[in-house]
């Protein structure tokens, strides 16, 4: 049931993101004659300082929360899925010193490092996304690891080192698929993290910078309206909570059907 | 103690790999900070000279180790924004922030462990639906977006919490700091009008951050207690005529302090993080806001110096409960 709930909020945010430019109309458009309306049959979600429709930049923004979603774990989790693998398929010294590396990074606030990035690199959404996957991959790599390990010992893989299989083909050829499962189910869970990070980074004007609709920039920019004009605050956050529960749901719906297990 | 000398070893490695992060993004900064500091029409005998002053001509490895070699002097250089030594900064805003964090874990504590309680006791019933809701939503909920809904209804609609900052205005010339903890100067002083004010400020920004970690000790508390309710020594208990409520305390709960004080140790360093964007939000004059404002005017002294003071307490908060992990749950040893 709430793994339902999951999918329909997920589905939602991709629906959008994939309809939004003719659904929700130029989220961007300004008119200042129709500043902070209240919400209307006009306006759905009413209108912001700068008159902008914000049904339309609500709309817009889960265009922007999928793609940084899907980019951070384009780049961490093949990141981790590597670091895991290999650490786990070769033992030894090599596992030794990766998994060491693993746990530093683990024991590091990831937030606050995520920040200090962006603020060195420069604010703006590709510097965001970079930030969050660079703090991303230890999860992935633990999970990758205690599968591969399991694996390695397994009776094909030992038969096909002594076919004389390399041990980089069989991480690449051999483990990686096998560890894709696991490594799913975490990124699943991730993502609402991902989700809320990328939003608090746009909250302090460090992610997506204006006038892109980035739904944390959004509150960020209907706070000084917040108490006569609630609506243009309210709104922008609500999509981000629902976006993030999805993910949430989703996630521990998988996990609890693939047994994965993780402690809190 | 035979594991003493590996663990410490791990917890300096991680240190030292908090440094080399810090490090890191210290040096990826796109301004070069000779030209930062001397001005762009410097004549290059000037520019040569204070990059040499900077250690910047050195190798890299050596330029870490003198960086280290600051650290460990508490040197962090200037703020460029406050114009005073990031050290003197980071001491003057950290108790604002140690204030609302614990507090807030006070509340996650408080308001978690009886949830998972009765989560457990009432396994499948809507006690545990609440439980499962309030976890759910304590890692779905934007904070910043939450604390501005609480602003929203609790302090401009209802009136029953104070507004953003730590203190009522009229009051703030009043209160002499001693510790910096708004309500430990306000009992100090004996000013009872403060201590309200503080506690009225508190309240809001604390709860908003304390749903996280009451999210994460409920869950945690409940799915402990499950498992620990279904030993065989409950069993045991329970045909012995011990009632209910001592079996659920002293034989399902107290197994289970191991897991719990690792989740409230790991959610009291994550509320030291959360506290950034609370802090933005209630405008209180901590760790967070101090850290955002050098953020956003790139002001990098600053920025890794809170950067390490977050790192090193999370760290600190890690290893403890490693450590009282480890004493207390005998089966690990």
């Amino acid at each position: 049931m709430s793994e339902r709930i999951g999918w329909a909020a997920v589905g939602l945010l991709v629906a959008l993101a994939v309809l939004g430019p003719w659904l929700g109309g130029d989220p961007t458009a300004q008119d200042l004659g129709a500043r902070l309306l209240p919400p209307s049959a006009a306006h759905w979600f009413g209108t912001d300082h700068l008159g902008r429709d914000l049904f339309a930049r609500v709309v817009g923004g889960a265009g922007i929360t999928l793609a940084i979603v899907v980019l951070v774990v384009a780049v961490s989790a093949p990141l981790g899925l590597v670091i895991g693998a290999v650490a786990g398929t070769m033992g030894g010294a090599v596992e030794a010193v990766l998994m060491r590396l693993t746990d530093i990074a683990l024991a590091l606030p990831r937030l606050v490092l995520a920040l200090a990035l962006v603020a060195a690199l420069g604010p703006g959404i590709e510097n965001a996304v970079l930030a969050i996957a660079l703090v991303a991959w230890p999860s992935y790599a633990r999970v990758a690891r205690a599968e591969a390990s399991v694996l390695r010992q397994a009776d094909f893989i030992l038969a096909l080192r002594q076919m004389g299989a390399g041990e980089t083909r069989i991480v690449l050829v051999h483990m990686l698929p096998l560890l894709a499962g696991s490594v799913i189910v975490r990124a699943t869970l991730d993502m609402a993290g991902i989700v809320l990070t990328a939003a608090g980074l746009g909250f302090l004007g460090l992610g997506a910078q204006p006038p892109m609709p980035e739904w944390g920039a959004m509150v960020a920019q209907g706070r000084p309206y917040l108490l006569d004009q609630w609506w243009v605050a309210t709104l922008p956050g609500a999509a981000i909570l629902i976006v993030s529960l999805g993910f949430n749901l989703l996630g521990d719906g998988l996990r609890d059907r693939i047994d994965l297990r993780s402690r809190e | 103690m035979k594991g003493w000398p590996a663990h410490l070893a791990a917890l300096a490695l991680t240190a030292l790999g908090l440094l080399a992060a810090t490090f890191f993004i210290g040096r990826v900064v796109p301004i070069d900070p000779v030209l930062a500091a001397i001005g762009e029409r410097a004549p290059p005998e000037a520019y040569r000279t204070m990059r040499e002053a900077f250690g910047l001509d050195r190798p890299v490895f050596e330029q870490f180790l003198r960086y280290l070699w600051q650290v460990l002097r508490l040197d962090f250089g200037d703020s460029i924004l406050t114009a005073r030594p990031v050290a003197r900064d980071l001491l003057r805003v950290f108790p604002a922030t140690f204030e609302l964090a614990t507090v807030a874990m006070l509340l996650g504590i408080g308001f978690g462990l009886p949830l998972g309680v009765a989560a457990a006791f009432w396994h499948g019933r809507w006690p545990d639906a609440l439980a499962r809701g309030v976890a759910l939503l304590g890692y779905s909920v934007p904070v910043f977006w939450l604390g501005l809904m609480g602003l929203l209804v609790f302090y401009a609609g209802l009136g029953w919490t104070g507004g953003p900052g730590r203190l009522a205005i009229w009051l703030e010339d009043d209160l002499p700091r001693v510790t910096g903890l708004m309500t430990v100067d306000a009992v100090l002083a004996g000013h009872w009008a403060a201590l309200a004010s503080a506690l009225g400020h508190l309240v809001l920004p604390a709860s908003v951050l304390g749903l996280f970690s009451a999210a994460a000790i409920a869950r945690m508390t409940r799915a402990a207690l499950i498992e620990q309710l279904a030993q065989d020594h409950v069993t045991a208990a329970r045909a012995r005529g011990i009632p209910e409520w001592r079996v659920v305390l002293r034989h399902g709960l107290r197994p289970a302090a191991a897991p719990l004080v690792n989740t409230v140790a790991l959610s009291y360093g994550h509320l030291l993080e959360g506290s950034v964007l609370t802090e933005i939000v209630f405008a209180w004059p901590g760790l967070g806001l101090y850290l955002t404002q050098a953020l956003l005017s790139a002001d990098m002294n600053a920025v890794l110096g809170a950067t390490l003071l977050v790192g090193v307490l999370f760290i600190g908060l890690n290893a403890l409960s490693d450590h009282l992990v480890r004493r207390l749950d005998a089966r690990s040893r």
